[in-house]
Order: structure tokens, then sequence, then C-alpha cells
């Protein structure tokens, strides 16, 4: 049998596929369950139950023509939506799947993701400034100014969790948690902000300002066309991917099972885990989609600035006095 | 016809009365209509003072300029009693307090086209000052921007005077060669200074923003011209004409019978309510009045329509604020209604189904099922948009306090409709001046309090669940009886008739080949219609169509007030504002 080793080449080529295809069958997925909440049916024509539909997306998209307006900065222009998916999929590198099963297993996974998600709010930026358009530089200066801020309190919101398992490594965390029980439970406050300020980071409903489509028609990405597009277009899905193979991870035990509900490998068992509570997050992401209702700019900002970063400062204050007095 | 005249002078309005005090009866000519509406004609020299005296001083006081209007009466034949004019201008300022209208005519002759402004005194006469100047050449002294609004700024002549050609057939075929699109694209660019913004603060150089023709919260092809500091809105200039066809024009050439379809496409969302003022000024003219069961019916369906378009404005409201589910949930109920009225007009959005003393056909067998399910189905859904919406507290915040105007603010830019009520003004057309029978059915007038967008939200809201209570009673009381009148002007007649001898058949004929010919008169015919008051004024000048057709829209006259609402708000609230004026661009630009 093969031999599961964090990085091994079968490992790298397992993952990534894995990623690119869940992330072109979430595109689906999306669409088939907004579809059933809004009281249609959503694709369902391309292949059984449509499931193709987002291959023909793909032909579609690569056979348009690559169209870079005149008026557009070149370079920046098409370096942009390149970032996005590059930097989502790097992430993916030190995301613990199961035991043994991974690309990296560095010590900094956690910074690392960070540092990628900082990256990535360069790409709506480039693209929105490179494209000379007002919608969207109006749409790349509302991704800088979101993601900049929420970037500050996610990070401080996770520091609880790096005190509570004393390690930035991802799979440290996960086996943190199965000794000690999911974070969940005493980072309450750090998992919500979390989850909030990642929604914000994949610029995901409610949080799509850049692109706010009644209000700057698509934002950073309106003059993008075909591929081009396709990139920024995937690059969202591989992130909403990743955040939701990020909270499992962080607050919900990663790939150990609940209620003691083990399969027999190991391995299997890991996957298996792993990828039904990602499934679960992404199933709320696309509930918050179709329920929730986009906030004004500066309600945005307000709400960051002056609830989310004291509950996240407040959260590590606390989680560091508590595991001081314990330590004593 | 003089005793008439004579007992009608007996009689005379306590505002004719009034202004006779006032200005003495030597600077009037009054002009007796079929319909009764006051009618006066004054100086050019006069008509500022009056209409100052009428909104300020007079009891009741005259709050809202509904409509400012014009005709061009070069070629009118029967002008009997009428001051010696070839144009003229018809203001017709209303009263809420009194629940009364007046129209006030002033006679222009062809040497001398100038007119003072009205904006002084209501702000609303601004476009409609623009449009009479755009339509009919007519001068307005003292206007800030006497500029083309529903023609092309490139436009030779004025659509609406009698010598402009009313059809493309007359008038050299049209070829838009390179050099003519750039001509007319250089035309659009829009300047700034002609509006009178400037194009940098002292701090900051201002951004401005084609918001339109097409954008996806433009609700139809309409642009705004936002000058931005930021995200911050400065100032809005909006820009319309896309959509304009010339309705009016039409209705000038097509006969009474046959202009009934257009008129269901000027807000083609409210279809046969469209019909409804046309086909009941056009009774009025003709003294017929319709049966009972033809009342209740056009009720019915004209409720229908209304749900219809606030079940549009519900949804896309939503879309705008970012909230995406609301509006499938709304189209789907619209689908409802739509096949309800599909079963009964055999058509959805534009039926054409009014007819001059009627309707077209009865009610097909078994019509009240399907809307004995609607009925029953639609309040539930309400409750529950009700809870993912209006109570939804990002919704609260983004609408509460955002686009306010208060009730003299809305007299002034002459909002009408639920965009009134939302001020707090319980003032609806169906109560209080009741047509087709409205005074039979019991319903609520919802009000708001702040007059905000989320009032008028609620406002439409509300009235959605008091069309479906009506349409109820409709349900339950439908009276039986013929679907028209026993008329001899009733177009189409009912064609039973046409077959028992030869008079009748020629009478068929000639009435649905001409359709009705009635006497010289003007008539004005007001609706509450899906988006505040739609007016129909209609003269006849004794052909087999109208001489001149004015049609008042509500989206038209709304549309002026968005940069009053929506200065110094944010970009995201200034969708709200438009989505909340609930304007329909074919409304708009007839």
């Amino acid at each position: 049998m093969f031999e599961f080793v964090v990085g091994s080449p079968l490992n790298i080529v397992l993952i990534l596929g894995a990623v690119l295809v869940a992330a072109a069958l979430l595109i689906w997925v999306e669409r088939r369950v907004l579809g059933f909440l809004n009281e249609r049916l959503g694709p369902n024509r391309v292949g059984p139950w449509g499931i193709a539909q987002s291959l023909a997306d793909v032909g579609k998209l690569i056979t348009k023509e690559d169209w870079v307006p005149p008026f557009a900065d070149k370079l920046p222009f098409i370096v942009a939506p390149i970032i996005v998916p590059v930097v989502m999929l790097l992430s993916f590198a030190v995301i613990p799947i199961a035991p043994g099963v991974g690309i990296m297993d560095l010590n900094i996974g956690l910074l690392w993701v960070l540092a990628m998600a900082g990256l990535g709010s360069y790409s709506a930026m480039l693209g929105g400034l490179a494209s000379n358009n007002k919608f969207s530089l109006l749409g790349g200066l509302r991704a800088a100014g979101q993601m900049i801020s929420y970037e500050v309190f996610m990070g401080i919101s996770i520091l609880g969790i790096v005190i509570l398992s004393d390690s930035f490594n991802l799979r440290e965390i996960v086996e943190a948690q199965h000794k000690h029980g999911w974070f969940v439970f005493p980072q309450f406050i750090g998992f919500i902000v979390f989850v909030i300020a990642g929604l914000a980071e994949t610029k995901r409903w409610p949080f799509d300002l850049a692109e706010g489509e009644s209000e700057i028609i698509s934002g950073f990405n309106t003059e993008y066309s075909g591929m081009k597009f396709g990139l920024f277009f995937v690059g969202e899905y591989i992130g909403m991917l990743l955040l939701s193979a990020l909270i499992p991870v962080l607050f919900f035990g990663g790939w150990y099972a609940p209620f003691g509900l083990e399969l027999p490998n190991a391995i299997i068992s890991g996957i298996f885990w792993m990828c039904a509570k990602t499934g679960c997050w992404i199933f709320f992401f696309i509930l918050v989609r179709a329920a929730l209702v986009r906030p004004r700019y500066d309600q945005l900002m307000n709400y960051g600035w002056l609830v989310m970063l004291p509950l996240s400062l407040l959260n590590l204050l606390v989680t560091g006095a508590v595991v001081l007095a314990q330590g004593n | 016809m003089n005793a008439a005249a004579n007992t009608a002078n007996a009689e005379l309005p306590a505002v004719i009365k009034a202004l006779y005090e006032k200005f003495g009866e030597s600077a009037f000519v009054r002009q007796h209509t079929a319909e009764g509406m006051p009618t006066l004609w004054t100086g050019r020299d006069k008509v500022l003072a009056v209409l100052r005296y009428l909104r300020d001083e007079h009891r009741p006081r005259y709050e809202m300029l509904l409509d400012v209007t014009a005709i061009d009466e070069r070629t009118r034949i029967n002008r009997q009693g009428q001051p010696a004019s070839d144009f003229t201008v018809v203001y017709h300022p209303t009263s809420f307090s009194g629940n009364c209208d007046i129209r006030i005519k002033v006679a222009l002759q062809m040497n001398d086209l100038n007119m003072p402004t009205a904006i002084p005194l209501w702000s609303s006469a601004n476009w409609q000052e623009r449009e009479i100047w755009d339509l009919f050449g007519i001068v307005f002294t003292g206007h800030p921007n006497l500029s083309r609004i529903l023609c092309p700024p490139t436009w030779k002549g004025h659509a609406l005077r009698k010598d402009h050609p009313a059809r493309a057939t007359e008038m050299e075929p049209y070829r838009m060669s390179d050099e003519i699109q750039d001509r007319e694209q250089e035309a659009l660019r829009f300047k700034p200074e002609e509006w009178g913004l400037t194009r940098k603060s002292e701090n900051s150089e201002f951004m401005f923003l084609n918001f339109g023709p097409n954008h996806p919260a433009a609700h139809g092809v309409i642009r705004f011209a936002l000058q931005l500091d930021g995200e911050n809105v400065l100032d809005v200039v909006p820009d319309v004409g896309y959509h304009h066809r010339g309705a009016e024009k039409m209705a000038e050439r097509q006969t009474w019978h046959t202009f009934i379809p257009y008129t269901d496409r000027i807000d083609y969302l409210g279809g046969v309510m469209n019909n409804l003022p046309y086909v009941m000024a056009v009774e009025k003219m003709a003294g017929i009045k319709v049966p009972q069961r033809v009342e209740v019916i056009r009720v019915m369906l004209a409720e229908f329509f209304r749900i219809c378009s606030h079940l549009l404005f519900y949804g896309t409201w939503a879309v705008d604020l970012g909230q995406l589910s609301p509006l499938f949930y709304c189209f789907v109920d619209r689908e409802k209604a739509f096949n309800i009225i599909e079963s009964i007009t055999g058509a959805r959005m534009h039926p054409g189904w009014f007819r001059i003393g009627g309707v077209a056909q009865d009610l097909p067998k078994g019509w009240d099922k399907l809307i004995r399910e609607f009925v029953d189905y639609f309040p539930a859904r309400l409750a529950e948009y009700d809870k993912m919406v209006m109570a939804n507290s990002m919704i609260r915040q983004r609408t509460r306090g955002v686009g306010v105007i208060d009730t003299a603010g809305a007299f002034d830019w002459a909002m009408t409709g639920p965009a009134l009520r939302a001020t707090g003004l319980e003032w609806d057309y169906r109560k209080q001046r009741p047509y087709s029978g409205y005074e039979n059915f019991e319903f609520e007038v919802p009000i708001g309090v702040n007059g905000d967008c989320y009032d008028r939200a609620a406002v439409r809201v509300e009235e959605m669940r008091q069309s479906c209570r009506i349409i109820k009673q409709c349900l339950e009381n439908m009276p039986e009886g013929p679907y028209k009148a026993d008329h001899p002007l009733t177009t189409p007649p009912i064609k039973e008739k046409s077959k028992l001898d030869i008079e009748t058949l020629i009478n068929h004929f000639l009435s649905v080949s001409w359709g009705p010919v009635m006497d010289p008169t003007e008539v004005t015919m007001t609706i509450e219609a899906t988006k505040g008051l739609n007016m129909y004024y209609l003269i006849n000048d004794g052909g087999i169509g109208s001489y001149r057709t004015r049609i008042r829209t509500p989206s038209f006259i709304h549309i002026q007030a968005i940069p009053f609402l929506s200065r110094g708000l944010m970009l995201a609230d200034f969708t709200a504002v438009v989505a909340t004026t609930d304007f329909v661009m074919a409304d708009v630009d007839r």
C-alpha cells in the first residue's frame, strides 16, 4: 500500500488535484444549493444534476477572447488575477488533512496562512487600480480598506489558540485539541471573530463590498472577462474552501472524530472527518450568503474597529491571564 | 347650453369666487368643462401671483403643483369661449387639505413664447418646465437650466408641436454614421459646470461617476451623474430620456380605442392599472356608466397589478441593499399573480384588456379557483418576508433615517403615492376620491412616520396586504351582469347586437373602425397607481381620437427629487434611495 508521508509527491498531487476539483465542484454546489434556497433550480442541465456545469463554464471562459482594455495598466492588470488562486493554493500547503496527509508541516503554519491572506489582498487592490475604471477604483479602495483592517483582528483572534496550544504549527494545534478538547469552547469569542474576519477576507457575501454589485457594478473586477475573471472567481472559491478547512483545524479538533466515531483506518477516518467538517462550514457559508444583508462601508469599518478589535484583544488578554494563572 | 352655463355661474366654485375677489373678475376667463373641474384662464403677468395665492393664502391651500403641461392650440377647431392662444400652458395645483383641484391656463402667442418660471413656488416645476421647453419650445425665463430632458440634446425641433412629424416615415431615413455617433456621444458627456457643480474643493478633487445608463441598480436606462468625494455623494444629476417613445405624440394619431394598448406600456409594471385612468376619462367624456361587474373586475385586476409592482420593488430593493434571496421569493409570488392575470386576460404584463365602457371579455369559467388559492397563500408569504427583510436589523440600520423627506418636502417635490404616505399623510386617492367603486371596499391606508427609505418600503409592503384584502372582497362579492356597458359609445360594442339588423351592423362597423366620436371637451382622470398619482388629461376636439393627451406619471416627478434625497449620503445609501423611489423608466420617459 501507499505510505502517507507529509510532503510526498503523491500527497502534493492528490491534495492539489482534490482542492482544484473541490473548488470547481463547490461553484456548482453553491449555485445549486442557493437555487434551492431561493425556490429555483440552479444549473441542472450539464451532466447528471448539472454536476459538470463548472467544466462547461471553464470551457466557455477559456475560449473567450483574452482581452485587456486599452486604457488599463497592462502588467498589473494581468498579474492581479493570478495572485489570488496562487496564494490560496499556497495556504493549502499547511492545512493538515489527516495524520500523514498534507503538503507541508510548517512550524509557523498559522503565520504562513495569515501572510498568504495578506498577499491575497493585493489581488483586488491591483486589479482595481490597474483597470483604470472609476467603479474598479472604488472597489479596489474598498477591498484594500476592508481586507487590511479585518486582517488585523483575524490575526489577533487566533492568538488565543496559539497560547493554549503553545504552537504555531497547525498539526500541533490539532493534537492539542485532541488532548484538551475543541478550542471552540475556551476560545468562543476568538472563534466568532475569526469566522467573521475570515468571511471578510474571502470577500464573500455579505462582505462583498469590493464587488458590491448594486453599488459599483462588479467593483475591482468590472473590467475583467474571460479566464482572468475566471481566476478571480476560482480564487474566491478556493479561499472559501480554505476558510472552511481552517475553522475545523483551529476550533473543531481537525481530523479527529467527534464523540469517538472513529472509522477503523486512522487516515481514512481523518480524511472523512476533515471533509465532513469542512463541508458543514461550506454549507454554513452558503446559507449566510442566502440570508444576510451587505453592510454599508462605514458600518463595516466601524464594526471592525469598534467591536471586533476590542473583542479580540479582550479575548487575548483573558486567555493569557487564565493560562498564566493556571500555570502558577 | 346657455342656461347650463348660467346655472353653473350661479353656483360658482368657492375657489373661483375667492380668486375673483382677490384679483378681480376681469383678470380671468372661465372655461366650462364637462367634468366640472374649475378652469380659469389668466394672464402671463398674473399667473405666479395667482399660484402663490392658491398655495399660501387660499383656504384650503393648494399645496402641490400636480402637473404643468402645454397644449399646441394652433390646429384646434373647437375653442368656443376660450381666449385666443397658439400655445397654452396649463397649471394643475391640487389641494390635499381641501381635496380639490383647479386648472389655471395661460395663453401664449407664437411670436412670444415666454413664461416666468414657477420653480420659486414649487421645486417640482423644474423638470416639467424643461419638458415643456423640450417638447413645445416654450421658454421659461428664470429657469436655472432649461435644457432638453426627454429628447436627445442634439434634437432639432419640438416634438409635441403639431407641425413636428409623428412617424419615422415622415422624416428622412435615419442613418448613424461614425461622425454622428461621435457627435451624439460627445453631447452626452457630463459637464459639471453646466449644473453648477465644482470639480474640486479646497482639499479634495471630486470624482464624477456615471451611474448608468446601464447599471445593475439603476432599474432601467437612466443615468445619474454623481459628484463623489470618496464614497460620499455630494450631488446627483439625473439624466432621463433614454426610454422616450413619444407616447403622448402617438396618442394624437391613434383613435380613442386603439390607444389603450399604448397605455399599458407607460408604467409597464402596472399593466391594466394604466388602462384605468384612460378608459375612465374617455367614459367620462362619453357619459358612459359602466356596470358594477365591470367596476369590480377592474378593481380586482388593478390590485393584482399593484401587488405585482410592489413585489418587484420589494425584491429589487432587498437586492440593492445586498440581500439576495427575497428577489427570488418575490418573483415566485409574482409569477403566481401573473398566472392568474394570464388566465383572465390572456396576457401577462401588458394585457390592454380594459375597453371603453367595459372590459374585453367576461371572466373565464372557474376564475375564482386560482384567486382563492392566491389570497389564502399570499399573506403568509408576506409575513415570512417581514421576518426576513423588514425585521432584519441590518436592513433597518441601512435604511432608517436615510433619504428622509417630510410632508412639506413631498408637496414641494410633488411626491405622491407611497412616498407621500410614508411621510405620515394619510391620503389615498382611492379613499379620498373613490373611483371605479373603491368606496364599496374595506381597506386601510398605511402610512409611515419618518418618510425615510424604510418607511417608504414598509408602506408598500402593507399596501400589498390591503390589496390582497380588496381582491378577497372582489372574489366574494363579484356582481352578476354584463361585462360591457349597454351604451352606443361602448367600444367595441357587444357583438351579438350587430347580428340583428343592418342598422346595428353599420353602427358596429363604424364603432369598430372609428371608435367613439364625442362632443369636444376636456377631461382629467386621476387614479392611485402603483407608484403614485397617474393622471390622464385628454383634450377632445371632436375627432376620432385625442387632440392632446397629457400623461402625468409619478415616476417622472419622483426622480427629480432624488438629488434632494441623497445629498450627503454614501454611495450604498444612494442605491437604497434609488430603489425606494420605485420608478420605471418607461413611466418616466413615456
